[in-house]
């Protein structure tokens, strides 16, 4: 293997699991203000929001609202099925089942 | 068998789902691109982050310096830290060893389902290993099998089975929206989300409107108590 690849697996490695790490075995001896803990709270939905958002709206990287876009017909399925059922199992099976129709049908 | 391992490797099914058909996507991509199947292994093995491996990659590919590369991998791995911050408060129990061993295995997938199952349960240990360890697996094996399969299949991504992590993402959504104020901070959040990967690309987009939207959560929280104990 070439010595630069492994310089660059280990590197990567490094940056990767530090931030992973830190936040958790720092912050979790300390007693948190309140505030910060309620900034803390935010973060699930906003981080799941931030991860998705693009992922359905842009998914050729191009903002496409529109009934061309499949993930973003699949995403609505899905939030539908995810509100009434609040069932992970569901949600999941009926987002592929749509996915999959969406790109043989069209 | 410890039951919550168990529990945890149950949980981790949606997870595997989604890691196959990306796992195999990039090691056919690797492949292409000219890294030999160990060291596809070893960067999935050591690694373990999806996007900042498919850009590492290509970078390696067109020959970019080792330094740009990890500096890239660090702004695009950053997420993580709001992650690992925000699970903080619930593992205050598991010693410190033990957080370091299991916030190897933090990926937004494995993150997403870790928060929704600590704010039901009390979580031990052995939850979190049987999840992270079965997610980190199918990763590295779906990764060396697209390595060594290369050619051999085409696009695995096309079948729409990778969606399942998208799915997997909306349905947790959903269950962490309890209070109008959650709704806000999502729809927030995933605006600010695309209007920074329209302007400034990918990589910062997710750690600043993360930032962002729980900071507008809060402010409003905090404007409405004030607005409330001055009426």
């Amino acid at each position: 293997m070439e010595q630069k690849i492994l310089l660059i697996i280990i590197g990567m490695s490094l940056v990767t699991y530090l931030p992973r790490a830190l936040p958790l075995v720092v912050l979790s001896k300390f007693e948190l203000p309140p505030l910060f803990r309620r900034w803390l709270q935010f973060i699930p939905v906003a981080v799941l929001s931030a991860l998705l958002a693009p992922a359905i709206f842009m998914p050729q990287g191009r903002l496409a609202i529109s009934l061309d876009n499949n993930t973003l017909i699949a995403s609505i399925l899905c939030f539908a099925v995810a509100i009434k059922s609040k069932n992970i199992f569901w949600t999941i099976i009926i987002g592929i089942l749509a996915m999959f129709a969406l790109q043989t049908l069209r | 068998m410890n039951r919550d391992f168990i529990t945890g490797v149950n949980k981790a099914i949606p997870v595997v789902l989604g890691y196959i058909p990306i796992g195999l996507a990039f090691g056919i991509l690797a492949n292409h691109q000219g890294l030999s199947t160990f060291e596809i292994f070893l960067m999935s093995f050591m690694v373990y982050a999806g996007a900042s491996q498919f850009i590492a990659s290509a970078m390696i590919a067109s020959g970019v310096s080792p330094a740009s590369i990890i500096l890239t991998t660090l702004l695009i791995n950053m997420r993580h830290m709001l992650m690992s911050a925000s699970l903080s408060t619930y593992l205050k129990h598991i010693p410190s060893s033990l957080q370091a061993i299991l916030s190897f295995g933090l990926t937004d997938e494995t993150y997403a389902v870790d928060i929704t199952h600590c704010q039901k349960h009390k979580s031990s240990a052995a939850f979190f290993l049987g999840l992270h360890a079965v997610a980190h697996a199918a990763w590295v094996i779906s990764t060396l099998a697209g390595g060594i399969l290369g050619n051999l299949i085409s696009d695995p991504t096309r079948w729409g089975i990778d969606f399942a992590l998208s799915a997997m993402f909306i349905a947790l959504l959903c269950i962490h929206m309890k209070e109008k104020m959650d709704i806000l901070v999502a729809i927030y959040s995933g605006a600010l989300s695309i209007l920074l990967t329209m302007t400034l690309g990918n990589g910062w987009n997710i750690i600043l409107a993360t930032m962002l939207a729980a900071t507008i959560g809060v402010s409003i929280n905090l404007w409405n108590r004030k607005f409330y104990l001055s009426s």
